[in-house]
Parts: structure tokens; sequence; C-alpha cells
């Protein structure tokens, strides 16, 4: 080998970054999904759950574009229930601990919506 | 071109299949520990392999004034004749592609006919724009497989997302990538003479990172899934506790088929064009300071031990031979021999 020093550090500092998610992953332990707090008195979601974990962001910004665009406040699901148009009156309504429901499952995921510099969050019942 | 689309074509269907038909775990398991390994093992032998080539002459290429004489002024980023100019030099070559900057096109010209070269400065500037922002998408996916995710990372997705389009939020980084991945390929289909040189390992590396760009944009942005589960997923990958079918359920096909493209690209990486970061250390016409005329180059495969003849031995030995040849010598040999 020529130029070993030059080379041998580069395939140092090579394998190191490269396995540093392994490497913290062992540190770190388990990972778990977040359990987030669900409603403790409704059984349903807006749409079916599963639609709800992949799509709230896009239902979210179809809901404020509905509302603030073309003035249409009801929101009709595919089950065929009426819903009022609202972050706050109807998502939060349910949901009303954004610190153990929406908060958790982000901050797991790095995910720092910034609705709420305007909107408000319910942090609890206390 | 139409190999390679079909080749990448292929690979995503096969993994779209293979996920919808509950080989999620070969998919999203076995394959990319696979292709991990082979990155890293192909990646280290690579370089230890090109580490055994010996450079015998110092080749370093130059733009500008050598080191000369003091009032004569050098060009020390072209024609570094230290240590530290050629980490200097190194330094805008990684990081600003200051070779390609000059890069120029030549034309030829109807009036005359004559041929014009001008600079061209597209290719340097979607070179860097993809080179950058992949690395930005790259380190922005650490939030799936560090946990908790560090502050830095958070702050780059900020960043990336400061113009707040839509929800969830536009990604720069995403959409300038996929825009400079289509010029790479479209500069390869529209320019004639580069297409005739574009062979299919051109084609499929391009063709095989814009469908994980794509495949990567349209599970954010499309045909989404359910997010928190992917990570419940990689993270699982990552402290070698693979979560089962409880979880993989949850995770749509197209998830399978980004993963899929990123462990062919990882398996791919090594052995192809691709592998050109490493030149850094292995290139001499780069990283070798111009100091030629001050410092002696040794070539390492000499053997200082080999036995050496003189020029007037020589001479001794073929004098003969050589005035018969008609070649000059030095010492004429004596008359008596001539005549
Ligand atoms: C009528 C009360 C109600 C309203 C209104 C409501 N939710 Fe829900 N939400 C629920 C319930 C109950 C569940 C749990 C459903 C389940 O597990 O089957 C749920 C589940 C969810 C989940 C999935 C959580 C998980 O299990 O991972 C998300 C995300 C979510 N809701 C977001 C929203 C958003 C965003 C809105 C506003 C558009 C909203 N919800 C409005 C009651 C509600
Ligand atoms: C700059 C402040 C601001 C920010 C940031 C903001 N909103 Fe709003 N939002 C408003 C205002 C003002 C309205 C109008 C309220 C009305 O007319 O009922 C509104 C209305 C809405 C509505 C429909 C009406 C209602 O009562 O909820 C939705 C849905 C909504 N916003 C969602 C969001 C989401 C999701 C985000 C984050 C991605 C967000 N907003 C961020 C200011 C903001
Ligand atoms: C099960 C986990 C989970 C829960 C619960 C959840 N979210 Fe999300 N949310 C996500 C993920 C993951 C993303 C990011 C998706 C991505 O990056 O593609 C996201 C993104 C968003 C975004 C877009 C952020 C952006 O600007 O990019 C908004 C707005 C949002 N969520 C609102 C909510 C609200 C409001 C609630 C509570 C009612 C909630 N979410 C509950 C997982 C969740």
């Amino acid at each position: 080998m020529y130029n070993k020093t030059y080379v041998l550090a580069g395939i140092i500092i090579f394998v190191a970054l490269f396995t540093t998610p392994f490497w913290t992953g062992i540190m770190s332990g388990s990972y778990q999904r977040p359990a987030v707090q669900l409603p403790a008195n409704e059984k349903e979601c807006v749409e079916p759950v599963e639609y709800m974990r992949a799509e709230h962001m896009q239902l979210l910004n179809d809901w404020r574009d509905q509302a603030l665009r073309n003035e249409a406040r009801v929101y009709v699901s595919s089950t065929g229930k009426k819903w009022e148009i609202s972050l706050q009156n109807t998502c939060l309504k349910c949901h009303n601990n954004t610190t153990e429901f929406c908060d958790k499952c982000h901050i797991s995921n790095s995910v720092y919506p910034y609705c709420w510099t305007c909107h408000i969050e319910p942090k609890g019942k206390k | 071109m139409s190999t390679s689309l079909l080749v990448v074509l292929l690979i995503g269907v096969v993994a779209w299949l293979g996920a919808s038909l509950g080989l999620a775990s070969l998919f999203g398991v076995f394959l990319p520990y696979v292709a991990v390994i082979i990155f890293i093992a192909g990646v280290v032998w690579r370089m230890v392999y090109w580490s055994k080539s010996p450079v015998p002459f110092a080749i370093p290429t130059t733009g500008g004034q050598q080191a000369s004489l003091e009032w004569i002024k050098q060009a020390s980023l072209d024609n570094p004749s230290t240590k530290w100019g050629v980490v200097k030099r190194m330094f805008l070559e990684v990081f600003f592609f200051r070779s390609l900057f000059r890069n120029t096109y030549a034309e030829v010209r109807e009036d005359g006919p004559r041929i014009v070269y001008f600079s061209s400065k597209w290719l340097w500037c979607f070179a860097l724009l993809f080179h950058y922002c992949f690395l930005l998408v790259f380190i922005r996916h650490f939030r799936f497989f560090i946990d908790p995710v560090p502050a830095c990372i958070t702050f780059i997705e900020a960043v990336d997302g400061v113009l707040q389009i839509g929800a969830p939020r536009l990604y720069l980084t995403g959409v300038l990538l996929l825009t400079a991945l289509l010029f790479l390929l479209g500069r390869r289909l529209f320019n004639e003479r580069l297409r005739y040189l574009s062979l299919m390992n051109d084609y499929f590396p391009l063709l095989l990172i814009i469908a994980l760009v794509l495949s990567g944009m349209s599970l954010r942005y499309f045909i989404k899934t359910d997010i928190a589960s992917v990570k419940a997923f990689t993270m699982g990958l990552v402290t070698f506790q693979p979560v089962g079918a409880e979880v993989t359920k949850n995770i749509g096909s197209l998830f399978f088929v980004h993963l899929t493209y990123l462990s062919v690209l990882l398996m791919y990486f090594p052995f192809s064009k691709l592998m050109h970061a490493p030149g850094v250390f292995f290139s001499p016409t780069r990283n070798l300071p111009n100091n030629t005329r001050a410092v002696h180059h040794e070539n390492p495969w000499n053997d200082r031990n080999a036995p050496f003849t003189t020029y007037a031995e020589y001479e001794d030995t073929f004098r003969d031979v050589m005035v018969e040849a008609g070649l000059p010598v030095e010492k004429q040999p004596d008359a008596g021999d001539k005549e």
C-alpha cells in the first residue's frame, strides 16, 4: 500500500461515518412506535385510522384550502359523515391533549408543524 | 438508455410485487443488510486495491505559473508547490468542483467554418446542485435512523422546508435534486456528441437515482404511508431487531420499492463510476505538489540496491558497435583498431 496514512485514515473515517446509525442504534436500545393517547370516549376518527396515519397532514392542508379559499366549512368523510372543517374545533376537540397525541408522534419522527404559532393547542385538561 | 430504463423499472416492479406478496422481510430486511455489507466492504476493498498502485512519476497537472523566482507571481492554487497549497487546491476541488468550473464547450461555426470554444458552466452548476442536495437529503434521512433525532437534523429540515408550501412541507432539496438529475440525463440525451459517448454504465446510475428520488418524493407527497411505522421499521434494522409483519403490514409497498432502489444503489456503488470520491487519495495529477524542480520524486518500485552501469562503462562495452552504427561516442576508439 502506498500513501498508507492518508488512505487508512480515509477508510477509517468512511467506515465510522457510514456505520453511525448502527452504533447509535445499539446504544439507544430497542425502539417502539410512539404510543399516543387516543381520545377516551370516541371510537372513530374523521376518516379510517390507516388513512389518518398516512394522510392527516394532507387532509389538514385540504381543509385549510377548503375553509379559507372556498368558504366550504363542511367536510363529508368517505363514510358519509359530516364534519365541521376546523383544526381547533374538530381535530383538537377529540384529540384534546396535543402533548400526548400529536407532539408525541411528531417529535419522535422529527416533525415540527408551524401551525401552533397561530392556532392554539390544548395541552390536556388540568 | 432503454436497457437501463428497463432494468430500473424491472427492479421496481419486482420489489413492488415482492412486497405485495408478503416478501417484505426479504426486500426490507435481508436485502438492505446484504447491501450495506457489500457497500462498506466494496468501498474498503476498492480503496485498498487502488492504494496498491504506485505513483512512479510526479505528474501534477498545472494551470498557472509554477513557483519560481521571487518576483514572478506563482499561481498558488493552480500550481501549488507545498503540501498546504495542495490542501487548499483539493479543498476547492472537493467542495466546489473547481476544475469542472473550467469546463469548455467546442462548436463548429458555419462561417469559416471555424471552431469556437466557449466556457460552459451548466454542468458545473447542476453537478454542484446535485451533490449538495443529495447530501442534504441523505443527512435528512437520519431522522429515521437515530432516536432521539439530533437537533442538527431538525434544523436542516426546518431550513429545507422554509417556504412552508403545503403539508407535509415541500422540501426544496428534493425538488432541486430532481431538477439537477433531469438536467444531467437530458444532457446525455440531447447533446448528440454526449449521446454517442454514453453507455449503459452512464444511464443506469442516473436512472436508478432518479427512480430512488421519485419513489421517495411520492412517499412523502403523493402515495403516502404511515411514517411512524416506517421509523419503527428502520429503527428495527439499525438496532438489529428487525420488526415483523405486525409493523410491515402498515407500510405501503412503495416504501419497499424505495428501499430496494437504495439497496441496489448501495450494492452497485463500489463497482461503478460513482466510486469517484476516493479519487481524492488516488489522483496524482491533483494531490501532488508541483515541486519537481526542488524535490526528487523517487519511483516507489525502484530497487535501491540494484546494480547500475555508468555511461562510461556502457560506452566501453558497446563502443565498437556504436561507431559502426555511426553513433557519436565520447572516447574515440584506438586508431590502430580502426584500420
Ligand atoms: C370524533 C373525534 C375525532 C376527531 C374529530 C378527530 N379524531 Fe383523530 N382519532 C380519533 C380516534 C378515536 C382515533 C383512534 C382510531 C383508532 O385507533 O381506530 C383517532 C386517530 C387519529 C390518528 C392516528 C393515531 C394513531 O393511532 O397512530 C391521527 C393521526 C388522527 N386521529 C388525527 C386527527 C386529525 C388531524 C383530526 C382533524 C382533521 C382528527 N384526528 C379528528 C378521534 C377523532
Ligand atoms: C399565520 C398564522 C397561521 C398559521 C401558521 C397557520 N394557520 Fe391555519 N388559520 C389561520 C387563520 C387566520 C385561519 C382563519 C380562521 C377562520 O377563518 O376560521 C386559519 C384557518 C385554518 C383552518 C380552517 C378553519 C379552522 O377553524 O380551523 C385549518 C384547517 C387550518 N387553518 C390549518 C392549519 C394548519 C394545518 C397549519 C399548520 C400547517 C396552519 N393552519 C397554520 C392562521 C394560521
Ligand atoms: C401516528 C403519528 C402521528 C400523529 C398521532 C400525528 N401526526 Fe402529524 N405527522 C406525522 C408524521 C410522521 C408527519 C410527517 C410526514 C412526512 O414527513 O412525510 C406528520 C406531519 C404533520 C403535519 C405537516 C407538518 C409539516 O409542516 O410538514 C401536520 C400539520 C400535522 N402532522 C398535524 C398533526 C396534528 C394536528 C396532529 C394531532 C391532532 C397530528 N399531526 C398527529 C405523524 C403523526
